[in-house]
């Protein structure tokens, strides 16, 4: 009987060394580059199909106020330490300014009035995160296309970067999109947001909009635009804080 | 393979080794098997993210969730049935977006293959006799018993084989794949009716979950039924496509 139980003590001592030598093996190879390589490439064809089967211009649902989550939920960073911008935030951003730079013809910076001056967009969204959860959400801002037009890119802009306020892990945030959803009629820079300015926790002053992309691509503390060739050389060159920090996808839309 | 041999060869008998399974039954088969492994274990640890299931469009921490998953625990899911085995959803979606890819190939290039070589239509559609309730029954008991088919009558799938294999292949295995899609904010632009016809995003997400425990739930009771059936031979026939036919009562 002694023996059975040791026998099936050393049984399963045996399985247990398998299934965790196992495990070890399969984080052996996901760590290895060539099979990430090969996994991103393959994972790719989304991104490529995605493009080219809903285009340029269609448009993510929008929603009625019915539809809208009783309470949105806030993520990432909620609260931001930087001095300047408590400050700014403490006199209702009078003297906060959006700049714009990077490859464009007229380099600006514009207060909170002259976005709210221009034509506005309303949209009622779905925020997906890609944690897996959802919320819906009235926003409103200036289209970014708007903005753009009047900083005037140059030819060889292929990617606007936002620059974040906060801190997330004692890093910068930032995120950046292509020219394909930067010009799209969903793209806002949203100040508005169900019905009242962004709250301190959702991103006030300024949040990016990219509806068709999840929520991590939605930067918020949006201080500056910068128009880009590329987004090698910038902070982790991956064009976006989970993008370098975890490997999160940068097309959005999955 | 459920071909009437031609009438100048005699039937093979209980005993002998029978060509079973085709060869694109036999590669999709475990392909399949790999990649679903894959997409179980990536998914499980993208769940792990966020282990709250919700109904209709919206869904989030304050609002109701019909499941949640792990309790007090940390994540549900420990790390021995996650890829990767440590947590990042992140790595888990690079597995699991390339693997759809896998997933959605290998299951068109099958169907077609089996529509035309005829493989659907012979071995895969109910006859209206099975569907029969007394016959449903007679092979639920059967099964109950543990009483399977011997001799040439081995070779066919029976009713309760042809119904669990096809709500794998038209019904479980679709509906992992559209509820898939329905979840990407992009494809959801582009082909609103995704999300239409599924009651919105975490309806859709919920019943991802509800058709991937649907996928293990058939490959518990596959697993029970290639041991009692006969392990050796079983998976012979599926890796090599002979098949030793199961004797009869009285050879």
């Amino acid at each position: 009987m002694s023996e059975l139980i040791l026998s099936r003590r050393r049984l399963l001592g045996t399985g247990a060394l398998g299934l965790s030598g196992l495990v070890a093996g399969c984080d052996r190879i996901n760590a290895d580059p060539g099979v990430r390589g090969l996994l991103e490439q393959v994972g790719d064809v989304h991104r490529v199909a995605q493009r080219a089967l809903i285009g340029r211009t269609a448009l993510a649902k929008e929603f009625s106020a019915a539809d809208m989550s009783p309470l949105f939920r806030a993520n990432g960073s909620t609260r931001v330490a930087d001095p300047a911008y408590r400050a700014e935030l403490a006199r209702g951003f009078a003297g906060w300014q959006l700049q714009v730079s990077g490859l464009v013809h007229n380099p600006m910076v514009l207060p909170m009035a002259a976005l709210m001056a221009l034509p506005q967009r309303t949209q009622i969204t779905r925020h997906d995160c890609v944690e897996g959860w959802s919320a819906i959400g009235k926003w409103q801002g200036p289209r970014l296309s708007a903005v753009l037009k009047l900083a005037g890119l140059r030819p060889e802009a292929r990617y606007i970067v936002f620059h974040c306020a906060d801190l997330y892990g004692g890093r910068p945030y930032y995120e950046s999109i292509d020219l394909i959803d930067a010009f799209h009629e969903q793209t806002i820079l949203a100040w508005r947001m169900n019905d009242a300015p962004l709250t301190e926790a959702h991103g006030a002053p300024l949040r990016l909009r990219v509806e068709r992309q999840l929520g991590y691509k939605q930067a918020k503390y949006v201080m500056g635009l910068e128009a880009r060739s590329s987004l090698a050389g910038l902070h982790g060159g991956k064009g976006g804080y989970w993008e370098d920090v975890r490997g999160y996808q940068w097309y959005g839309g999955i | 393979m459920a071909d009437t041999p031609p009438d100048d060869t005699p039937a093979p008998q209980g005993g002998e080794l029978v060509r079973r399974h085709r060869r694109s039954t036999r590669l999709w088969h475990w392909t399949n098997a790999f990649t679903l492994a894959v997409m179980l274990m990536s998914g499980l640890m993208i769940l792990n993210a966020h282990p709250r299931l919700y109904w209709g469009e919206y869904g989030a921490n304050p609002d109701h969730a019909w499941l949640v998953l792990g309790g007090e625990a940390d994540v549900p899911f420990p790390g021995w049935i996650t890829i990767p085995a440590h947590y990042s959803p992140a790595d888990a979606r690079i597995w699991h977006f390339a693997f759809a890819v896998v997933l959605v190939v290998a299951l068109l290039a099958y169907l077609v293959r089996s529509l035309l070589n005829g493989h659907i239509r012979r071995d895969l559609m109910p006859r209206l006799a099975e569907l029969h309730p007394a016959h449903l029954w007679h092979d639920i008991l059967d099964h109950a018993r543990l009483k399977f088919p011997t001799g040439l009558a081995a070779l066919d799938y029976n009713i309760l084989q042809k119904l669990a294999y096809g709500s794998v292949l038209f019904v479980l295995l679709p509906l992992v794949i559209v509820t898939g899609m329905a979840m990407s904010p992009g494809l959801d632009a582009g082909l609103p009716w995704l999300t239409v016809v599924l009651g919105g995003r975490q309806s859709a997400r919920s019943l991802h979950f509800l058709a991937a425990a649907g996928l293990v739930a058939f490959f518990l009771v596959h697993m029970a039924m290639v041991v009692l059936a006969g392990p050796v031979n079983e998976v012979r026939s599926m890796l090599t496509g002979w098949y030793r036919l199961p004797r009869e009562k009285d050879q």
